[in-house]
């Protein structure tokens, strides 16, 4: 992955004129310098397997840059597994396989030689559970991607990514004051927004979200999903949700997912315009999917 | 008498009303039975220890004093002396067990929860569990043969205690350590993954800071376990009148070897020797509740609360 090497250097160097703008500015602007910024993963054919059992079968999509994506189906359709397997967490699980192809701005991110660390450095998770480091601090929380990559970064620079990426986040105006209190202090709403801020913070190029309003209150949700419109602009975003009203809400394209049976490999029905999706689908499963006779 | 529509189970008993409360002290009175036989045996239980340690603190007060403390046996052969010699033992002698013992340890924990599988994963926990059970002579009688070995029969060494008393604690930690490691929730390697945090990382940077005060508890009971081990050292370390504190010449003295001799060996006044060897006995069980003491401390400051 020779070109992401170079991509990135460059973009070091934009990130160094970037610090020397006066604390307290946000960018708002998209981050396209250089290479960096969102970019669109292609599915192509993929199977994923857990062990013998045929999870999810013949997924082939294109998730484009600057929208949201979701996914949507009923539980146990394969939804998350397809998720994870974009930024190549799948295969943590021991078993797990993957077979298709899975590309990033059309380089395989499941050749061999690619490295997978690297592949999760550029796309990022946010998962259903908030799950905040218990033993750092809010600051370090977010700082976190930049400390436990091996980038040595000076902390005038590092107060400046934990800043930007808690604006970015939402969550700047509440913690300011006690960034170095621990991450678990917070409610469930600000741990959430506390996550998608350390996944911000090492700004990948895409957003991976599991459900991440599912362990919310309908205030905090509200609040997550005027964080994904603002996201978009800079991000590729993906979300899998169990709540079909929120994907209608918060996307521009929605992919459907379903068995036949249990037991039964999840598969793609159907991806489109989330408008179209929801108001006039093509296949019935669809239909009946969004239009609640079963779900 | 009324016949329900339903059959009723004659085993049910069945009030005629809630409040008649007929059938309810059968119940009570078990309960209070069992009560009363549960305490009791509770107290069983402790009789023998506190016991012992009101015999201990009794009749090893008498032996306590600041030339208890301070001074070590060379050359006395009356009345006089003191066990600092042996208080510096026990100390050195844990000190470098507990040195050899740690890193291993936490290490071999972190293989068999992190890396390990399958069957070389199987056998290693064999062996751990295996290594648990072996009597502490055996462990002596091997740190023995190992530095026999290499430097000719007769060898006695503080260090070859060390290294008899690690055999016996490395099972100790690792068996406690992996406990640990094991309720670090998944999700948290998974939040350092999904970052783009290589696996060593994620278990030096994340999962032993959550598990810190865990291991230190687990590390400390290793210790307390073994603080007063006597045959090992016995065989290894051998008997000493004068101080040593250099595990790597010499013999060293140690409380436990050192109350086995006063009292083996008391020679021409043996109220005092016996004093001492009570004396020493008091100073290892001191030791061991403070051990535990600091080991509550630690965990109390440094636990994550994991939600």
């Amino acid at each position: 992955m020779l070109g992401a090497a170079t991509k990135r250097k460059a973009t070091e160097e934009s990130r160094q004129t970037m610090s020397d703008r006066p604390a307290g500015t946000t960018s708002t602007e998209p981050v396209t310098k250089a290479g960096r910024g969102a970019k669109t993963i292609e599915a192509r054919d993929v199977d994923l397997f857990y062990g013998d059992f045929h999870a999810v079968q013949d997924v082939t999509m294109t998730i484009a840059p600057n929208k949201v994506t979701a996914l949507i189906g009923s539980s146990g359709c394969g939804k998350t597994t397809f998720l994870r397997s974009l930024n190549r967490m799948h295969e943590l699980t021991p078993g797990a396989r993957v077979e298709g192809h899975v590309s990033l701005d059309g380089e395989d991110i499941y050749s061999k030689g690619v490295d997978p660390v690297e592949v999760r450095r550029l796309i990022g998770m946010v998962f259903q559970q908030p799950n905040p480091f218990p033993t750092m601090s809010i600051y370090d929380n977010v700082a976190a991607g930049l400390n436990l990559n091996s980038r040595r970064v000076p902390k005038s620079q590092k107060d400046a990514v934990v800043e930007r990426s808690l604006r970015g986040a939402h969550l700047w105006e509440e913690v300011k004051d006690r960034l170095d209190k621990p991450g678990s202090g917070l409610s469930g709403g600000q741990q959430q927004r506390l996550c998608i801020a350390r996944a911000i913070a090492v700004e990948p190029e895409v957003l991976l979200m599991d459900e991440p309003c599912s362990a919310l209150d309908p205030l905090a949700t509200l609040a997550i999903e005027d964080l994904i419109a603002d996201l978009k602009s800079r991000y590729t975003i993906v979300i899998v949700t169990h709540n079909m009203q929120q994907a209608a809400r918060a996307s521009d394209v929605t992919a459907f997912f379903n068995l036949d049976a249990t037991g039964k490999p999840g598969h793609l029905v159907e991806v489109g315009p989330t408008n179209q999706i929801f108001t006039n689908p093509t296949e019935k499963q669809t239909e009946d999917y969004v239009s609640g006779r079963f779900g | 008498m009324e016949s329900a529509s339903v059959p009723q189970s004659p085993a049910l008993e069945r009030p005629s009303s809630l409040l008649a409360g007929g059938t309810g002290w059968r119940r009570r009175a078990k309960d209070r039975t069992m009560t009363v036989l549960i305490a009791g045996a509770f107290a069983l239980a402790m009789i023998p220890l506190i016991s012992l340690v009101y015999e201990v603190t009794k009749r090893g007060l008498p032996g306590l004093s600041l030339a208890f403390f301070t001074e070590d046996a060379r050359g006395v052969v009356g009345e006089g002396g003191g066990a600092a010699h042996a208080i510096v033992g026990t100390l050195v002698i844990t000190g470098v067990a507990a040195a050899i013992s740690v890193p291993i340890g936490i290490m071999g924990a972190i293989y068999l929860n992190e890396y390990g599988e399958g069957r070389l994963r199987r056998a290693l926990t064999f062996f751990v569990d295996v290594m648990t059970g072996i009597p502490s002579i055996v462990a002596g009688l091997f740190a023995y043969a190992l530095f026999e070995l290499f430097l000719g029969p007769g060898i006695r060494l503080g260090v070859m205690g060390s290294v008899a008393l690690s055999v016996l604690m490395i099972p100790i930690v690792i068996r406690s350590a992996e406990e640990v490691l094991k309720i670090v929730p998944n999700h948290l390697r998974e939040a350092a993954y999904a970052l783009g945090t290589p696996k060593w990382k994620t278990i030096v940077k994340v999962v032993l800071p959550t598990a810190f005060a865990g291991l230190v508890t687990g590390v400390m009971i290793a210790v307390a376990r073994i603080v007063g081990e006597t045959a090992p050292l016995l065989v290894t370390t051998g008997v000493v009148d004068s101080m040593n504190s250099d595990p790597f010449h010499g013999r060293m003295q140690n409380l436990a070897v050192y109350a086995y001799n006063e009292y083996r060996s008391p020679g021409v006044f043996k109220q005092a020797a016996y004093d001492k060897a009570w004396a020493a006995a008091l100073t290892l069980i001191a030791i061991v509740m403070l051990l535990n003491i600091a080991a509550r401390l630690v965990y109390r400051r440094y636990k994550t609360e994991i939600r």
